[in-house]
């Protein structure tokens, strides 16, 4: 577990410098603040998935459920619906659709991949029809604008975005949640051995259920935190593929996809290696072109090298055990 | 017998592995047709040994004579060449494929890369009547029960022209029924002139089976038994180099109230049986039967793994019907499953998350873990059944069975326990170990806890039990008093035959 942090650890701070003396402007405080404000974007969604991952299962609707509740946010604004009211439908519409989620992998016994995978379809098509796929934008919510967009100015030119202050709450509750608590410790034992977990007295699937639930909430918080961020809703486009970032965070932070194993700190130092990775490409003037290739090279070398230190680890205790 | 020729002879096996000796000068010879047992406590190097003959793993030192030929291995494809094959306590067969394709594997008959059909199947077929198999060669080995899918794996081994078969542990998870049926086709490979190297932990079984016994301890020879020598007592000395003059230390039992009644209750397995039975305090009460007859299923439907579908229980007069295994532990009922790797332990985690897992409940502060209360379960855990383990952060997967079984049953004496279910609680374990586990059941006995406990060694049943209940079919076919328990009464009552009266 301190091992795989240690590794990524490094493996940010490395990109880190490499770029920072190739090219000086990458940390100044706008590249800085731009930086830690998607890579804090990035981590939420990560953490959330990482829950679902611990348990075994997957989450592919992520990207969707984020384009639902930011098109719904400006669409009920649209309609002058109370800013207060419209948040808290939208954070009890994402908890809802973890609920089903979770109900219909630990009770219906689907497979999280078939379930989230028609999710992934399902919000993006009613994001798009309820909205009839019209772009809209948040003129006149100034105050909303400020609570999910905003910055606490630090130094003259440096500010904390708002995002940064939402990743930090949620990490703590969420690390605190997964390793100090009895339900987080159930988490990881029925990821690894659902059915022992089961014969030790866990209720298993409950614990399932709020995985999901904690998933989804997460993903629909980011919703919110996206659409003031782009400051613009595209039905058919906002949070498009964004799935696949938070798994690759999750899984190049620590967890295995086998379940039973991850960490909260892990995952959100991952989304700020793959968000550097963007960065670095554009400071050093990488064709962006290569994006998706540079990017998927890292996650797979970083991957591949946290299996190597595993079986290295594992053959040392076995050694040590014989 | 005739005059046996020696086929196989091992001279001074030596192998280390980092940190420790795991055979050292150890010799072996094996005559055409022999049957030749070889037992050990666990640890004792069998595995090792078995894995060096069979081409898994090279020796260090020492060498291998066939036919008086000095040979070397260094695969488990040119030890099939020289004859030596090894039949694994867990199966390699693909469930999906049928009897044929299973044993040819990777060897089929076959023109321009077809595969010739007719050739496979009547080969096949040859091989299947040898093991005594009367089964149509395109049979899926998925739908085969486990006994009958190791015949299967001795047929494919036999068509590779083995001369020694190497079986370990191969009746860890047969019936008594389908054990016979091996030993039958074991007499008959060994009439045929095959010889057969016989690990097993279960000393009857080498009683009735084996021509001689050769004993490992240490990763040394401990000793060897002619036939005539061959008996429980003078293995076990053997094997942990002491005598053992009480294998079950028993107590007389003064049992008290009824804590755990069960009145026709019905599994969802065999719903069609009515199962009725009384526990008492203090008592250690046997279930036997043969594999799939239902007792494993009648223990999860009291533990709530699978909640009965009929019938009523009622836990120290209160009614009682739990619905899953945490409403049975509240009510006070622990269980120790039959498969410790799926059901009992969770592998990855150390031996100080598993001990403290149902109690976890129990012991936190708002939901907070209590880290001093882990540390305390798992330490008295540890000390009470004198677990072997490094530290209490060593992941249970790294644990021997004995070990293994150690904490889950540590993992339920932190609750206290009133009723305490055992499903095959020494299966895969050595001696040492298992009688720990018979000395624990009766200081739990003395202290008041209901043991109910499972076994398919009849053995244990009539070495610790109280008394028995015996199933057959789902059903109770029986119940045995103390003074009643004897291993044929067990047999008739498991095997569906009334007693006679």
């Amino acid at each position: 577990m301190k091992k795989n942090i240690l590794g990524i650890l490094g493996l940010l701070i490395a990109i880190f410098v490499i770029t920072a003396v190739l090219n000086p402007k990458f940390i100044s405080a706008y590249n800085m603040q731009n930086l830690v404000k998607w890579s804090s974007l990035y981590a939420i969604m990560g953490v959330g998935v990482a829950f679902v991952i611990i348990t075994g299962g997957i989450d592919l609707s992520i990207g969707s459920v984020i384009g639902l509740t930011a098109s719904l946010l400006a669409f009920t604004l649209s309609k002058n619906w109370d800013p207060a009211v419209a948040i808290c439908a939208m954070l009890g519409l994402s908890a809802l659709i973890g609920l089903v989620h979770g109900l219909l992998v630990t009770k219906a016994k689907l497979q999280p991949f078939v379930v989230t995978l028609c999710g992934l379809l399902i919000y993006r098509g009613m994001a798009r029809w309820v909205t009839d796929n019209q772009s809209m934008g948040f003129k006149g919510h100034d105050q909303l604008n400020e609570i999910f967009s905003g910055k606490i100015p630090i130094t003259d030119t440096f500010a904390l975005p708002m995002p940064f202050v939402f990743l930090v709450v949620i990490a703590v509750a969420a690390a605190l949640f997964l390793n100090r608590t009895i339900w987080g410790r159930y988490l990881l034992a029925l990821g690894n051995n659902e059915e022992g977990a089961r014969y030790s007295g866990i209720q298993t699937d409950n614990l399932k259920i709020a995985a999901y639930v904690i998933c989804s909430l997460l993903a629909g918080i980011s919703g919110l935190l996206f659409a003031f961020e782009l400051d613009s809703v595209q039905p058919a486009q906002t949070g498009e593929f964004y799935e696949l970032y938070a798994i690759a965070a999750a899984v190049l932070g620590g967890c295995s996809l086998r379940g039973g194993e991850g960490g909260i700190l892990g995952v959100i130092i991952a989304a700020a290696v793959i968000r550097l990775i963007y960065n670095s490409i554009n400071m050093l003037g990488i064709s962006t072109h290569l994006e998706y290739a540079i990017l998927g090279i890292v996650i797979l070398a970083g991957v591949v090298a946290d299996e190597l230190i595993k079986r290295y680890t594992a053959k040392r205790a076995a050694a040590k055990q014989r | 017998m005739a005059p046996l020729t020696p086929l196989l002879r091992v001279h001074e096996l030596g192998k280390q592995f980092p940190g420790v000796r795991a055979l050292h000068n150890v010799n072996l010879t094996i005559a055409c047709g022999e049957v030749l047992a070889v037992i050990g406590e666990n640890g004792a190097g069998k595995s090792t040994l078995m894995k060096i003959l069979a081409g898994v793993q090279p020796a260090d030192t020492g060498e291998i004579f066939i036919d008086g030929e000095p040979i070397q291995f260094q695969s488990v494809r040119e030890a099939l060449a020289q004859g030596v094959a090894l039949i694994h306590q867990e199966l390699n067969l693909a469930a999906n494929l049928d009897l044929a394709a299973n044993i040819f594997l990777g060897r089929e008959p076959h023109q321009c890369g077809f595969i010739d059909q007719a050739k496979l199947h009547a080969e096949a077929a040859q091989h299947l009547k040898r093991v005594g198999l009367d089964l149509p060669s395109d049979t899926l080995v998925g739908d085969l029960p486990i006994g009958l899918q190791q015949l299967v794996e001795i047929a494919k081994a036999l068509s590779c022209e083995a001369r020694v078969l190497i079986m370990d542990e191969p009746t860890s998870s047969l019936s008594q029924h389908e054990t016979e049926t091996l030993f039958e086709v074991v007499r008959d490979l060994r009439a045929q002139g095959i010889s057969v190297i016989y690990i097993s932990h279960r000393l009857s079984e080498v009683k009735e089976l084996a021509d001689r016994v050769i004993v490992l301890r240490d990763g040394e020879n401990a000793g060897e038994l002619s036939r005539e020598e061959i008996n429980h007592d003078a293995m076990v000395r053997l094997m942990v180099g002491r005598d053992l003059s009480q294998f079950y230390d028993r107590k007389q039992h003064d049992p008290g109230d009824i804590v755990l009644e069960l009145e026709e209750v019905r599994t969802p397995e065999h719903p069609h049986c009515a199962i009725s039975m009384q526990l008492r305090a203090g008592e250690i009460v046997g279930l036997a039967g043969l594999v799939g007859s239902g007792r494993t299923e009648l223990l999860q439907t009291i533990f709530g793994v699978t909640p009965s579908v009929g019938g009523n229980m009622n836990l120290a007069g209160e009614p009682f019907a739990p619905q899953n295994p945490r409403e049975a532990i509240r009510a006070g009922l622990a269980l120790a499953p039959e498969d410790r790797k799926q059901h009992g332990l969770i592998l990855q985690m150390a031996v100080r998350e598993n001990a403290s897992l149902a109690s976890l409940g129990r012991d936190h502060k708002n939901g907070l873990l209590n880290f001093e209360a882990e540390e305390t379960v798992a330490t008295e855990a540890v000390e009470q059944l004198a677990i072997k383990t490094p530290s209490l952060d060593q992941a249970t997967v790294h644990l021997s069975g004995g070990n293994q079984q150690k904490v889950v049953l540590g993992k339920w004496l932190a609750l206290k326990p009133r009723v305490l279910l055992l499903d095959e609680p020494t299966r895969g374990i050595d001696v040492g170990a298992k009688r720990e586990m018979y000395r624990l059941m009766e200081q739990l006995a003395a202290d008041g806890v209901a043991i109910l406990f499972v076994s398919s060694e009849l053995e244990e049943v009539l070495g610790m039990a109280d008394r028995a209940f015996v199933m057959h079919e789902g059903r109770l076919a029986g119940e045995l008093p103390r003074d009643q328990l004897s291993e044929e009464a067990v047999m008739q009552l498991a095997t569906g035959t009334p007693l006679a009266a």
